[in-house]
């Protein structure tokens, strides 16, 4: 953080202050209301140009809604869904089971990395720690390599596309959920462990002199007081996967993959020769985007709370 | 939980007891069973089964697959057969020297990086700050402030594409008040790596705003107030009492946005249709992929990966060993 800007800023704090309460407070909520309007405008321009017909396209601002009802059309809406909904299928089958992987597996490295000390056990961290930080670029030839020639699971599973509801592209999800797994690992173990240095340790430590045993611990003491964190976890971990392009593009490849992710749709979604579709594009945005501004509508407080701790 | 407490300490008691009786009887061999005993009581053993599967799989996927990425860097692979291990060279970290894309590339990563990561720190900060007071709705000020942040990059490109559009955009509508533009954002070479920082710092500066406004709650109130008790001014007190108190959710907040910026990748597909950003915006993640997997270049792309490795690397290690120094790891 350059010292200059603090200074700017402080000096806008110092103004509300002297300004007297009542200026002040009405450049505050004058501010505050502005930063609602830049933060809003480009989601609510999406929204407004997701329901408007070619020439209401033409005729209004891009922020403003269509001026008449017979500007407004459902259409793109419509056409994007059909499209996305494979995709929103796969993407739901591997996010949500790695998000829960992701949680278990994290929070059981840092209980193993937190709260029992033995020699070594900061290096081990280290790597953890320094996983959060690998650019995926730095892995994707040889994930490639790996699940196309090494371990190509269609094949090795193909006793499987018999059975009833399973298809040869559930292959291609399981090896997501397996990927998304591995590198969810790091970034839950630190959030984990965040918490877990905070907690009592003269409570744990009574536990062990008492001859409980390091599993009991965890299960009977570390995992009912980790809720919260759990449920941080659980908000992070399902935005990340369900918003990951990277691995999706690397793993699935192709849009027309029948695997194909959400994401993956809708970054090739209204694109041809003659240009971009716009408006197929917001809707197609708006329907990817559904499932992570539920959990945040309903999560986001929950988010914060767990952040703070 | 006191009761429980309780009871592991009555089990524990009867262990010990036999434990106790057991090494008086058995004479000669207690002595090497008791160190396997005391091997596999040990916290390393016993603590294993909880982080070590994690370990391996994050190993496997993380570790290893960068060691077998360095071995490809070295190879001359270009996608046909399998790579050929046994020449191993340098050349294609030569080729890079005289690749002027590459410089470009390098630069343009180490912009985003910086800028985004130090805007982002500013205006979360600022952001917080404005709602750290005695305001009504600041539940619901944070909640939009945060509402990009639940987006996708892909999403957000969408949006900004056509925020950015050169007819009939909002940003050019919007400057086009004050008789500037239109500016091509996106095509510009001069513009593009702005407004894509810009972009970026929309969507996650609500992120740092959040970080930084629980640290500020977290500050005791009395210290405010002492600081208003001593006669320091409003500026004295930000500068001398909250702002040092800051630090670490700056350095928490920070190494959060470089993860995100490592990943500006996804933005700059989806704003560009492709791994073919225009000039200016190219950065070593688009180019390393547009190496490997749209003209073939395995090889010189994992080289590119191992580079934009040692970049995070450099700016993520400071931070790793100034945590280790502290005591924080």
């Amino acid at each position: 953080m350059s010292e200059e800007t603090v200074t700017t800023e402080e000096a806008a704090a110092t103004e509300h202050e002297t300004g007297g309460i009542s200026i002040g407070h009405v450049g505050l909520y004058a501010t505050l209301i502005g930063l609602v309007g830049f933060y809003l405008i480009p989601i609510e321009s999406g929204l407004v140009t997701s329901i408007k017909t070619p020439t209401a396209l033409q005729e209004t601002f891009p922020f403003l809604p269509p001026l008449s009802s017979s500007g407004i059309t459902f259409e793109k809406w419509q056409v994007a869904f059909d499209f996305l909904a494979p995709g929103m299928v796969n993407s739901v089958l591997f996010t949500i089971p790695s998000t829960i992987l992701c949680a278990i597996l994290g929070s059981m490295a840092a209980y193993g990395l937190t709260l029992v000390d033995w020699r070594g056990q900061i290096a081990v961290l280290a790597l953890f720690i320094a996983g959060i930080f690998v650019p995926y670029q730095a892995v994707i030839v040889p994930l490639f390599q790996f699940w196309s020639q090494y371990m190509q699971l269609s094949a090795r599973l193909s006793f499987l596309w018999g059975l009833p509801l399973l298809e040869r592209h559930h292959a291609t999800i399981l090896e997501l959920i397996i990927t998304h797994t591995a590198y969810g690992i790091p970034i839950v173990t630190l959030l984990f462990r965040s918490q877990y240095k905070t907690m009592s340790e003269e409570m744990i430590e009574a536990a062990r002199l008492d001859g409980a045993s390091v599993w009991r611990v965890y299960r009977r003491i570390v995992l009912p007081l980790s809720i919260p964190m759990f449920a941080v976890v659980f908000i992070f971990q399902f935005t990340q996967i369900w918003n990951e392009f990277l691995f999706s593009l690397t793993i699935i490849g192709s849009t027309n993959n029948p695997a194909a992710s959400a994401t993956l749709i809708l970054s090739g979604l209204g694109q041809s020769l003659e240009g971009t579709d716009y408006p197929l594009r917001m809707a197609g945005a708006f329907i990817t985007a559904l499932p992570t501004l539920l959990v945040y509508v309903l999560f986001a407080d929950k988010f914060a709370e767990g952040v703070q701790t | 939980m006191k009761r429980f407490l309780a009871l592991l300490r009555s089990v524990r008691r009867k262990r010990s007891e036999g434990g106790e009786r057991r090494v008086r009887t058995d004479g000669g061999t207690t002595e090497e069973r008791s160190t396997l005993r005391r091997w596999l009581d040990s916290d390393i053993v016993q603590s294993s089964p909880f982080w070590l599967p994690p370990f391996l799989l994050m190993g496997f996927f993380v570790y290893a697959a960068i060691g077998w990425n360095l071995l490809l860097s070295l190879t001359e692979y270009s996608g046909f057969g399998d790579p050929d291990y046994s020449n191993l060279g340098l050349h294609n970290y030569r080729a890079m020297l005289d690749d002027p894309g590459m410089w470009a590339a390098t630069r343009n990563t180490f912009v985003l990086l910086i800028g985004f990561t130090v805007v982002c720190l500013i205006v979360g900060l600022l952001l917080a700050l404005l709602l750290d007071r005695e305001i009504r709705f600041s539940r619901s000020f944070r909640t939009v402030y945060l509402l990009p942040f639940a987006l996708s990059f892909i999403v957000t490109a969408q949006f900004w594409r056509w925020m950015y559009n050169v007819n009939n955009g909002i940003v050019n509508q919007f400057i086009g008040l004050f008789g500037l533009g239109p500016y091509n954002w996106l095509g510009s070479p001069r513009l593009v790596l702005g407004a894509v920082i810009f972009a970026l710092v929309w969507q996650f500066s609500g992120y740092t705003m959040i970080i930084y406004l629980a640290a500020l709650r977290s500050i005791p109130n009395d210290q405010y107030e002492a600081a208003r008790v001593d006669g320091a001014s409003t500026l004295r007190m930000y500068w001398r009492v909250i702002i040092p108190q800051l630090r670490p959710a700056t350095v928490s907040a920070s190494v959060v946005l470089v993860l995100f910026a490592l990943k500006a990748f996804d933005f700059l597909y989806a704003t560009f249709d492709g791994y073919r950003p225009r000039r200016g915006a190219d950065i070593l993640a688009t180019k390393m992929v547009r190496e490997s997997f749209g003209r073939s270049e395995w090889a010189y792309g994992s080289s590119i990966a191992i580079v934009l490795f040692v970049v995070s690397l450099a700016v993520i290690a400071p931070y790793l060993y100034n945590q280790y120094k502290r005591g924080n790891l």
